[in-house]
């Protein structure tokens, strides 16, 4: 029974990763329709944003919670500025510039922080479960997950913000029409997504340790976890999270995690297959 | 190939002139030109922070024995390649260390596919190679030396020390390449002999980072401790959600790998205390030759400089050891220099003696066990004298001189 929980832990929390990783993606690549390959270095930036803000003693939970959206948000809206903004509507050029600009930064960390791994220690200790211990931390990343879609929900839904923003990914000329400033609200989506993951980055920085080639093993998950939802940015992630966080963790229990990632990769292609639109093509339509 | 058919024709030609013309090169250069020295480690791309120091203790090496006045009279020069953590440039960069500079020998690779890469190379051109790094054993050519340690030297005494302190189930996790799988098979061989039982292998490859589904596996199974052969920036992971789960100290680990890479500066304290290693050189050992180089190392490099770890420290030891070869030898020709080690030649080193064994170019010397504490290894016992006993058992170079090859331990 004990025991029963902490793999109930597990998968949970395989589920929430997915969701945090991959959930600035989806506003990015979902909703703006940017084929963003430098979404894992977004992530990495947040992850040294929390590392460097802990090496000058910042309180830690403002380390890993409030400095690397801010910082990567930031960075996001000059990158918006630079380079996308100039790319709208031409996938591939969008491509080849934000494959470009990953490099570019797994250049400049190297360059800065050199190639070895930072450390973030985690905040949390070890809660026990019976005879069993679990992470307590991970409990920390599951509740985490859950308040960061809650908030993306409540931006899109509620504020007149994520009214705007919608209106201008349906329809740019329309709303542009109506007397709404699309560009700006093409940058403060951009900025919005790259805080989102930076958010990832800093809270997954204690469990992974941080260097500067570790965006590689985000990028893959997040657009599987992306594509395999479909047009829906929110109801889309998180089905697509559950789907591939289960199969992921029950290969990864029947064997180990290097087939645990197969596994994802294959229930991602027949997903694809089965429905080219993502899960949100064929069920829960119209919803957000 | 092309290349190999044309000078096997010239060769056979028996031109007067390609014989004599090597010959007439070779005299000319020993009359006072650099003795060059190719070494070859990854100074980028991923295994950097390992290669740096190990690049940078045989510049010292070097630098030192240049400053003595040369090996033989002669200025001795390192010929960098940095390999890139990629393997096609070590094919390259061999090539070109053994034809276009002609060095007299190779230090350098640094994993053990690396190494099964350089190593036929330069057997081919008849350079001579140091491998210095610790690894699975079993390596049996007579071009190559090999001053690391290996199962026999190291993973043998953790598992004796494990089965007799914690007990008898145990649980392995290694690094996903040739390294980790033939040592997590040593563990099953050492553990089985000291009549223990290992309850599961996992591997996993240099850039896994998610440990959790194994923490619960390793729960589920109870073992009484954990053997940890893991390799890379991402493994490092393990400790930290191992801790985060709560567990350090509840079950102990020990390590064929911890701390050679470093690992404890980037984790706190609470997640490396405990962890057991057993290596050839620690910083922390206590003896007048370690303290000297210390000190000497330190005034050149800063006093701020990362720690030696072993796999540093067997680069600094392993140009001794070819200097050794080259003074009793008397020059740098490759069959004398071989003859010359092979004479049971032996060191002062930092770690204690060093002895080349004759017969399977591995080495002897003591082995410390040692228990990481504050970010520091501190000494448990001294095995002094360890022999390659793993690769002793399946080779012997002086009866078989011609073998070029790898043996690999079966356990069933």
């Amino acid at each position: 029974m004990d025991l029963a929980v902490v793999v109930g832990i597990d998968f949970i929390y395989a589920v929430a990763t997915l969701a945090l990783i991959s959930i600035g993606l989806a506003i990015v690549f979902g909703m703006m329709r940017i084929i963003n390959l430098a979404h894992g270095e977004f992530m990495v930036m947040g992850s040294y944003s929390a590392a460097v803000a802990v090496h000058h003693h910042v309180n830690i939970w403002i380390a890993i919670l409030i400095v690397p959206p801010v910082v990567v948000a930031a960075i996001g809206a000059i990158i918006e500025r630079v380079i996308i903004r100039r790319l709208y509507g031409r996938m591939v050029e969008t491509m080849l510039a934000t494959w470009g600009l990953s490099l570019f930064v797994v250049g400049i960390l190297t360059m800065v922080f050199g190639d070895i791994t930072e450390g973030v220690p985690t905040p949390i200790g070890g809660i026990t479960i019976g005879s069993y211990q679990a992470s307590g931390y991970s409990l920390f990343v599951i509740a985490m997950s859950i308040v960061t879609i809650a908030g993306v929900y409540l931006v899109l839904r509620t504020s007149r913000l994520g009214l705007l923003a919608r209106g201008t990914m349906q329809n740019a000329e329309m709303a542009a029409a109506l007397g709404v400033d699309t560009s700006r609200i093409y940058a403060v989506t951009f900025a919005f997504g790259a805080a989102l993951a930076g958010l990832a980055g800093g809270i997954l920085a204690p469990v992974s340790g941080v260097f500067p080639n570790i965006g590689g093993s985000y990028i893959g998950r997040a657009f599987i976890t992306v594509i395999g939802g479909g047009p829906a940015a929110l109801v889309g992630t998180i089905s697509a999270s559950t789907l591939f966080g289960v199969i992921n963790q029950l290969a990864t229990f029947a064997s180990n995690p290097v087939y645990g990632e197969v596994a994802l990769l294959a229930a991602a292609i027949i997903l694809i297959r089965l429905l080219p639109q993502g899960i949100t093509g064929r069920y829960f339509r119209g919803s957000l | 190939m092309i290349r190999g058919i044309s000078r096997r024709t010239l060769l056979k030609s028996g031109a007067a002139a390609t014989v004599f013309a090597p010959a007439l090169v070779r005299r000319a250069a020993a009359a006072g030109d650099p003795i060059l020295v190719g070494s070859m480690y990854d100074l980028s791309g991923g295994l950097e922070a390992s290669g740096k120091p190990m690049y940078d203790v045989l510049n010292f090496a070097v630098s030192e024995m240049n400053d003595a006045g040369g090996l033989l009279g002669r200025e001795v020069k390192v010929v960098s390649f940095d390999t890139q953590t990629n393997m096609q440039l070590y094919a390259q960069y061999a090539q070109e260390a053994a034809l276009k500079n002609k060095v007299a020998v190779v230090h350098g690779g640094i994993t053990s596919a690396s190494r099964e890469v350089i190593r036929p190379v330069l057997d081919k051109y008849k350079t001579l190679y140091f491998y210095d790094m610790p690894y699975e054993g079993g390596v049996c050519d007579r071009n190559i030396f090999i001053d690391g340690l290996t199962p026999a030297h190291n993973t043998q005494i953790l598992a004796e020390y494990g089965l007799k302190t914690w007990g008898k189930k145990v649980y392995t996790l290694a690094a996903d390449y040739n390294y980790g799988q033939i040592t997590s098979d040593w563990v099953k061989k050492y553990v089985k002999d000291g009549g223990g039982e290992v309850l599961g292998t996992e591997f996993f490859p240099l850039d896994a980072t998610n440990f959790g589904s194994t923490i619960s596996k390793i729960q589920a199974a109870k073992p009484d401790w954990i053997m940890t052969i893991l390799v890379g920036g991402g493994p490092i992971s393990f400790y930290r959600q191992f801790n985060a789960a709560g567990l350090s100290g509840k079950i102990p680990i020990a390590s064929t790998t911890f701390s050679g890479a470093n690992e404890q500066l980037v984790l706190t304290p609470e997640e490396s205390n405990g962890v057991v290693v057993a290596y050839n050189y620690l910083q922390t050992l206590d003896n007048p030759t370690n303290k000297d180089f210390l000190k000497r190392f330190h005034a050149k490099y800063g006093a701020d400089y990362p720690p030696i770890s072993d796999l540093t420290m067997a680069s600094y030891q392993g140009m001794l050891l070819w200097a050794a070869g080259v003074k009793k030898a008397g020059g740098i020709d490759r069959e004398k220099v071989i003859e010359a080690l092979e004479s049971g030649i032996t060191i002062d080193a930092p770690s204690g003696a060093v002895t080349l064994d004759p017969q399977t170019h591995h080495c002897t010397f003591d082995v410390h066990l040692a228990r990481m504490q504050d970010k520091q290894p501190v000494l448990i016992e001294t095995f002094p004298q360890r022999k390659p006993a793993d690769t002793a058992a399946v080779c012997d170079l002086k009866k078989n001189p011609r073998e070029a090859k790898q043996y690999i331990i079966k356990v069933n």
